[in-house]
């Protein structure tokens, strides 16, 4: 370990209440913790630059899964083994449960928060693309009330949000308006598990007669904040599903992405995949979904 | 300044224990260093390989990421909780027949994830020892001997509660 335990602050109000009376009070100061999964990483190699910690982990009021009728919420401090474990996820909103499986490793999943995910703002988080095309939005808080943003709306550049300083992800709702629709997420990376993503790819789709009549694409790891592909939509929607349709995707979304040059993968290479996986989502409309 | 540190209560291995601490230091460094139970060992320090794997209220982490202070009236089980009185757990007397543990580093870490897998589900199939194993890296044994590990702990249990009962 090449940081200093000694060097960083960290208290644990013990309540949503008093964790924004802190943060009220020295908006900027205070760096919220929740698992620890991202920050702890930085702290172990000597480069967390936040010197003051508030932590988040164990508050009740901000982990919970809450079923309402015409939505999902979500606490920011859920973990992905909650999410993975709960039956209304499963059952509404698969291609989330899908994603909470193969972020890091069990001991991660059972770490590792919604929020966190979404605050940490990498390109290649793993829960975004599923939220995206979910139309999920997200509920802020601080001393000075609760306001909602559309996830899309959310992130502003490279680990850039919305977020003021004395704010806080509260929880995610999910609309309940996509049973009817098809839905796609795969993620492409060096193993299923612990591995980052090189590309990420999910899509709801709604078919009226064979059209698409409803579509929405997002990816991870194609831009420097996870997207939704409007262009990509605007080009397949409305059409049939042929090879006609199929190649003014691809085009539009080789167009659209903006992936770089890393450790793990190429741009080159980041293209072309998200290319061939959106082939391989429209191609499974073709199939009669069994009812 | 330690008199600064606030006082972290644990429960570890069924033993009530206090430490005084700064809040961000490691829960494996203080399990390490201030209650000297070093059968949990440091490996990447970053979440990705598991050996410093012990279960927290009975949920499966790395040791590695997270503060002390979270874990502040917690009870902990690391692998020197596995044997009572040399007695050895079912899955440490498994990985000894079945050659799940050679140089030893990863050993504690496999142990505690896979205690954590048969406490909720005692009779797994190859993938989900695969997917339970999935976050801890071993260099040597090329897995298979550590799955069989826990394959035949599992055999050897018909009562479903009987390896999470020999652990405290």
């Amino acid at each position: 370990m090449r940081g200093n335990a000694e060097a960083h602050e960290l208290i644990a109000p013990g309540s949503l209440h008093a964790v924004l009376q802190v943060l009220a009070e020295g908006p900027g100061v205070w760096t919220p913790i929740a698992g620890g999964t991202e920050l702890m990483v930085a702290h172990a190699a000597g480069r967390l630059s936040a010197k003051k910690l508030l932590s988040l982990w164990g508050i009740p009021d901000l982990r919970f899964i809450e079923a309402g009728a015409d939505s999902i919420t979500i606490g920011a401090c859920t973990t992905f083994r909650d999410l993975r474990l709960d039956p209304a996820i499963a059952a509404h909103f698969p291609l989330l449960a899908k994603a909470a499986t193969w972020i890091g490793s069990i001991a991660n999943q059972n770490r590792a928060t919604v929020g966190g995910n979404l605050v940490n703002g990498s390109p290649a988080a793993d829960s975004s693309p599923a939220l995206l095309v979910y139309d999920a939005e997200l509920e802020l808080i601080s001393v000075r009330g609760k306001r909602r943003v559309p996830y899309t709306e959310f992130h502003t550049g490279y680990k850039k949000n919305v977020l003021a300083p004395d704010e806080l992800v509260y929880a995610v709702h999910l609309p309940r308006k996509f049973a009817a629709h098809r839905q796609y997420l795969r993620k492409v990376g060096t193993r299923r598990a612990m591995a980052i993503s090189k590309v990420e790819l999910a899509g709801t789709a709604l078919l009226d007669t064979g059209v698409i009549s409803e579509v929405r694409f997002a990816a991870a790891s194609l831009a420097p904040f996870p997207t939704r592909l409007y262009q990509t939509e605007t080009a397949v929607r409305g059409r049939e599903i042929s090879p006609q349709t199929i190649m003014a995707g691809r085009n539009a979304l080789l167009e659209e992405a903006a992936p770089v040059d890393d450790i793990r993968s190429t741009a080159e290479y980041r293209r072309a995949v998200a290319a061939n996986l959106l082939e391989e989502f429209l191609r499974s409309l073709v199939v009669e979904q069994p009812r | 300044m330690s008199a600064d540190w606030p006082a972290i209560d644990l429960v570890v291995n069924g033993d009530r224990r206090s430490v005084q601490a700064p809040p961000m230091k490691r829960l494996l460094d203080v399990l390490r260093e201030d209650l000297q139970l070093t059968g949990t060992k440091e490996g990447c320090g970053e979440g990705e390989c598991g050996s410093c794997s012990v279960r927290l209220n009975g949920e499966l982490v790395n040791s590695c990421l997270v503060p002390v202070l979270q874990a502040h009236g917690a009870r902990i089980q690391t692998v020197e909780g596995l044997a009572i009185d040399g007695d050895l757990h079912p899955l440490q007397q498994a990985f000894l027949n079945c050659g799940g543990a050679q140089c030893g580093i990863c050993t504690p870490g496999m142990l505690m994830a896979a205690t954590h897998l048969l406490a909720s589900n005692p009779h797994p199939t190859m993938t989900e020892i695969r997917e339970g194993l999935a976050g801890n890296l071993c260099r040597c044994t090329g897995f298979k001997r550590i799955f069989d590990s826990v394959i035949s702990a599992a055999a050897q249990t018909q009562d479903p509660m009987a390896n999470e009962a020999h652990a405290r």
